[in-house]
């Protein structure tokens, strides 16, 4: 077993014990989803329009929650300097935590989105557009977040920072998100522009979260 | 037990630091060769982790460079050594065994397997308890363990004796011994005499820096 294959495991078994909070972010997802409807009234119609963009600000709000502690953590017991003078470069290290911590609190957004699209009303069209964008999307979330949890890692409360920073990144992610399952159930808008557009941000996320994660977390330790 | 490089030396040379805008240390020179130790000493604020830290290389060095001799040239001085803080890098809802194994396995499996580092520090019967439910000792004495499982030349130790106890503090000259006997390399920082043979002195006095002006 590689160093790399141990670190993801690490972290998902600690995600998914007592105290991870791995289904956290999950029942704050369904929370807020379910508290919407009471707020709208029942207007089934009006529902069914909003519904893409509740599930996704859900999906959202639900990803920063849990991201704070990505490298808090680890910093708080000292684990996170024995991490960075392994012989990893710590820029695998952030891959590796971001894909453990999109498999414990992502992953299960994605698998309760049918559900919780079946409660705003969405037709079988826009449920299956709203998952397969919540799936190229979530990760997107989490390696931009990795940024801003990496850049508030020193702070004592930086949870709401963390939030503040990230927010204005992950617009653009957000837009085409919606854009792509709104388009799938009204019929002249195309469904694959905006998709792959929020294919590319979630490509390019990955890319640009850790190199930058990386980069703060080093600066971060002195 | 491979035995580290016949010329492994760790040497600083005009090594200064500066954290938060504030110089810590300065000229810092030192050479210790293979088998050696090296003890700093020095008043609170001296510097004396921030030195294990710089050359551990997780603060950046202001001046000056730290070099290894015969060491991996690949690698960076900071990779080739443990660093054995403060803090001991355990997570509670892990048992004991399985925080081993991880550094056991991050770290490069070179060293004594899980189990039979557990029991060199005699916790062996605790492998399967979460470590939330260690005692301070027993904590510091897991932590410890990290150092056999992977073979790295360079042992950093800060403080290394606190929360150890008669018994466990022979125990760390013994395993001190051991890593210096295979040829491996020692700077511990300390203000409590450690058991060590013959180790080298570096004492890091305070940077003498202008008095703070007193707000009016």
């Amino acid at each position: 077993m590689s160093a790399i294959s141990a670190l993801f495991r690490r972290e998902l078994s600690l995600a998914t014990r007592a105290g991870g909070g791995a289904l956290m972010g999950a029942l704050f997802f369904l929370i807020v989803v379910t508290v919407i409807p009471f707020g709208v009234g029942p207007d089934m119609a009006l529902l069914a329009r909003i519904g893409p963009a509740i599930l996704w600000i859900g999906a959202l709000l639900a990803t920063l929650l849990a991201l704070d502690r990505l490298f808090q953590a680890d910093r708080d017991d000292g684990s996170l300097d024995l991490i960075i003078m392994g012989e990893e470069p710590v820029e695998l290290v952030v891959v590796v935590k971001c894909l453990a911590h999109w498999a414990a609190t992502g992953l299960p957004l994605v698998i309760a989105t049918p559900l919780l699209a079946v409660l705003m009303n969405m037709e079988p069209d826009a449920i299956l557009a709203a998952t397969a964008t919540l799936a190229v999307g979530t990760p997107a979330l989490t390696f931009l977040g990795a940024i801003g949890a990496a850049l508030t890692v020193t702070l004592r409360r930086g949870g709401l920072l963390l939030a503040i920073l990230v927010l204005p990144m992950t617009v653009p992610v957000l837009i085409f998100g919606v854009s792509a399952t709104t388009a799938a159930v009204m019929e002249p808008a195309p469904f694959m522009t905006p998709f792959l557009i929020l294919v590319a941000l979630a490509l390019f996320s990955m890319v640009i979260g850790p190199i930058a994660a990386g980069a703060a977390l080093k600066h971060g330790l002195e | 037990m491979t035995e580290f490089s016949l010329d492994l030396a760790l040497g600083a040379h005009d090594l200064g630091c500066e954290r938060g805008g504030r110089q810590v240390f300065a000229g810092v020179a030192f050479r210790v060769s293979r088998g050696g130790a090296l003890l700093i000493t020095g008043p609170n604020g001296a510097g004396k982790s921030s030195l294990l830290r710089t050359i551990a290389g997780l603060v950046r060095a202001a001046r000056g460079e730290i070099r290894l001799e015969g060491g991996d040239p690949d690698l960076g001085v900071g990779r080739q050594c443990h660093y054995f803080g403060h803090q001991d890098a355990l997570k509670p809802s892990l048992t004991v065994a399985e925080n081993l194994e991880f550094w056991r396995v991050y770290n490069r499996p070179t060293g004594l397997e899980t189990i039979d580092a557990l029991d060199t520090v005699g916790i062996g019967h605790l492998a399967d308890l979460p470590a939330a439910y260690l005692s301070a000792g027993q904590r510091r004495r897991l932590a410890l363990s990290r150092l056999l499982v992977s073979h790295r030349p360079v042992w950093l130790l800060d403080e290394p004796q606190s929360a150890l106890d008669a018994a466990s503090e022979t125990r760390l000259a013994e395993l001190m011994r051991a890593h210096r006997a295979i040829g491996g390399i020692i700077v511990a920082a300390t203000h409590q005499p450690l058991l060590l043979d013959a180790p080298d002195t570096l004492r890091l006095a305070p940077v003498a820096s202008p008095a703070p002006e007193v707000a009016a």
